[in-house]
């Protein structure tokens, strides 16, 4: 059916009693791609990806991931499909080895689960017990779970939470390597420069909507928005100017002042400028 | 035999084959003894406490119950109960809502694992755990307190399936009653109170036909008195049936009530069991 979708979403729906989480999405998903969903919490970021991966039931809507239907997936499917869910899972007593080995074993086609462990960065604590691990050691562990079984399509749910800076560095290189290999990646996230970094596309959602997808230098018309201006005038103050011909308007400031301008500016608005517009609309 | 060799099975050879049944269920059962295993608290607790029950209970009653029946003849039969009823209804009920909390099951569920794996995994952990415990209690009872140990096949059968049926409707219970924990903590909270009660109307604290009538009343609706009641009559002289309530040992109710409530149980576990909390939707 759909040949070059991952996942095809139409019309979802699902409310908790009177709590309307997800009002309608559409979404689709090629394979290959890296696809961001981005959103404020409660947005229906985590509900939205939790029917996707077969977790939560819908109350309306057509949903198809790799050929099935989360709600009723094929034999084989969730050996396909990799989960990063959002919060860390604790193993209490056994070691970070164990764990990815025993998960290994639940698939046909499993990586090397030495080679996973290393891979997320946790070979120095591969004999530590899974509750000694940091919250970001804990987090690598899942995904090391995710991505044990070789699928073909990944869903981390805000993966980069309670990472530090290098830690997410290196967590991007993983997800590129993962996407240079063919994989079908799915993440949500809080973070505008993880979207912008690793994201072929993005999809804002807000009040269980999506109320946008697009390339991230093109979300919310980024490349034709109106550029600011701004300058100090003669007596001191601060002058600032919203346009489309910012060229023009700096040639005619240099005109004006006969040279140099004094405190000159021209910006365009940053992607968070643009998201935290779009989700302060809804 | 013969001398012919085989040729290699080709399940062994060949490459990317998903586990089966059998070497997935055993995977999963040794991780769960691993788990229990390394768990002190778990391991103190389960194995320990009957073991500690039977010595104290030892010195105080030192004397005979009836003729040529010793208190400690009498005991080790609802220490044997309660040992069973610990391994797999406390254990179960309290571990399972923290693994819940922490996701542990959750994850489960996001992979290819038939989701009875992991069921099998518990089942078989409860049951290895609880022969290991009997055996220690058995033994310990043997070498201090002269324990008579059931001298006919007959009566060894019967301790087997009393077993088999009062582990079986336990550990269902178990299962079932920890989807009541709404957090990880609360799952001790809510079986605790549920297992000491049980014990101490069901006979394994005091002698059963000397509790209150109501209180023996209520305890027959449980699968407890009819365990201790059914390893009575494995570990009692015969003539000891006419002092149970019923007159005799009444193993055919013994079996009854047990399995009935390896039916409730099973119903309950199918119809309320959860993979993940409550709040998690």
């Amino acid at each position: 059916m759909h040949d070059e979708l991952a996942i095809s979403v139409r019309g979802l729906r699902k409310a908790y009693g009177d709590n309307v989480a997800v009002a309608g999405v559409d979404l689709d998903v090629h394979r290959g791609e890296v696809f961001a969903l981005l959103g404020p919490n409660g947005a229906g970021k985590t509900t939205t990806v939790e029917i996707l991966e077969g977790y939560r039931r819908r109350d309306a809507g057509d949903v198809d991931v790799l050929g099935s239907d989360p709600a009723r997936p094929a034999a084989d499917w969730r050996s396909r499909v990799g989960i990063v869910l959002q919060g860390t899972g604790e193993f209490d007593e056994l070691t970070v080895a164990e764990v990815v080995r025993h998960f290994a074993g639940f698939y046909a086609d499993a990586d090397d689960p030495d080679k996973v462990v290393e891979r997320v960065g946790l070979a120095g604590k591969a004999k530590a017990r899974t509750h000694t691990l940091s919250g970001g050691q804990k987090r690598r562990l899942d995904v090391a779970l995710g991505i044990v079984g070789r699928p073909e399509l990944l869903f981390l749910d805000e993966p980069t939470t309670g990472f530090d800076p290098e830690a997410r560095r290196e967590f991007w290189e993983l997800i590129r390597d993962l996407a240079a290999a063919g994989t079908t990646i799915v993440l949500t996230t809080h973070y505008l420069d993880e979207a912008e970094s690793l994201a072929d596309r993005v999809g804002v959602i807000a009040g269980g909507r999506m109320v946008e997808v697009a390339t991230p230098d093109q979300l919310g018309n980024r490349r034709e928005a109106l550029a600011t201006v701004s300058w100090r005038t003669p007596e001191g103050a601060w002058e600032t100017a919203e346009s489309a011909t910012p060229t023009a308007l700096v040639a005619e400031l240099a005109a004006r002042f006969g040279g140099e301008v004094p405190g000159l500016t021209v910006s365009r608005p940053t992607l968070e400028d643009i998201y935290l517009r779009m989700i302060g609309h809804r | 035999m013969t001398t012919t060799t085989k040729p290699a099975a080709p399940a062994i050879t060949a490459p990317a084959r998903r586990p089966g049944p059998v070497a997935l269920t055993l995977r999963q059962s040794r991780l769960e003894i691993t788990q229990f295993l390394r768990s002190r608290e778990s391991v103190v607790f389960t194995m320990g406490f009957p073991v500690i029950m039977i010595l104290i209970f030892a010195a105080i009653f030192d004397d005979e119950i009836a003729p040529a029946v010793s208190y400690t003849q009498y005991f080790i039969t609802g220490m044997i109960a309660t040992g069973l009823m610990t391994v797999s209804f406390q254990n179960l009920g309290i571990w399972i809502p923290i693994e819940r909390d922490r996701g542990v099951l959750k994850r489960y569920r996001g992979t290819p694992m038939p989701k009875w794996v992991w069921f099998a995994g518990k089942v078989i952990m409860v049951v290895a755990i609880g022969i290991a415990e009997t055996v220690l209690l058995l033994a310990v009872s043997v070498a201090l307190f002269d324990l008579e140990l059931p001298a006919t096949a007959a009566k060894w059968l019967t301790f087997g399936w009393v077993s088999i049926l009062g582990v079986t409707a336990c550990t269902l219970c178990g299962i079932a009653i920890s989807s009541l924990a709404r957090t990880a903590r609360s799952g001790s909270a809510v079986v605790t109170p549920v297992a000491l009660v049980l014990q101490f109307i069901s006979g394994v604290f005091f002698v059963f036909t000397e509790l209150p009538t109501w209180m023996q009343q209520v305890a027959a609706i449980f699968p407890l008195k009819w365990m201790c009641q059914g390893l009575r009559s494995v570990f009692l002289p015969e003539a000891f049936g006419a002092r149970e309530p019923g007159g005799s040992f009444e193993l055919d109710r013994v079996a009854l009530v047990l399995v009935a409530w390896c039916v409730i149980g099973l119903v309950l576990c199918l119809t309320t069991f959860r993979w993940t909390t409550k709040r998690d939707g």
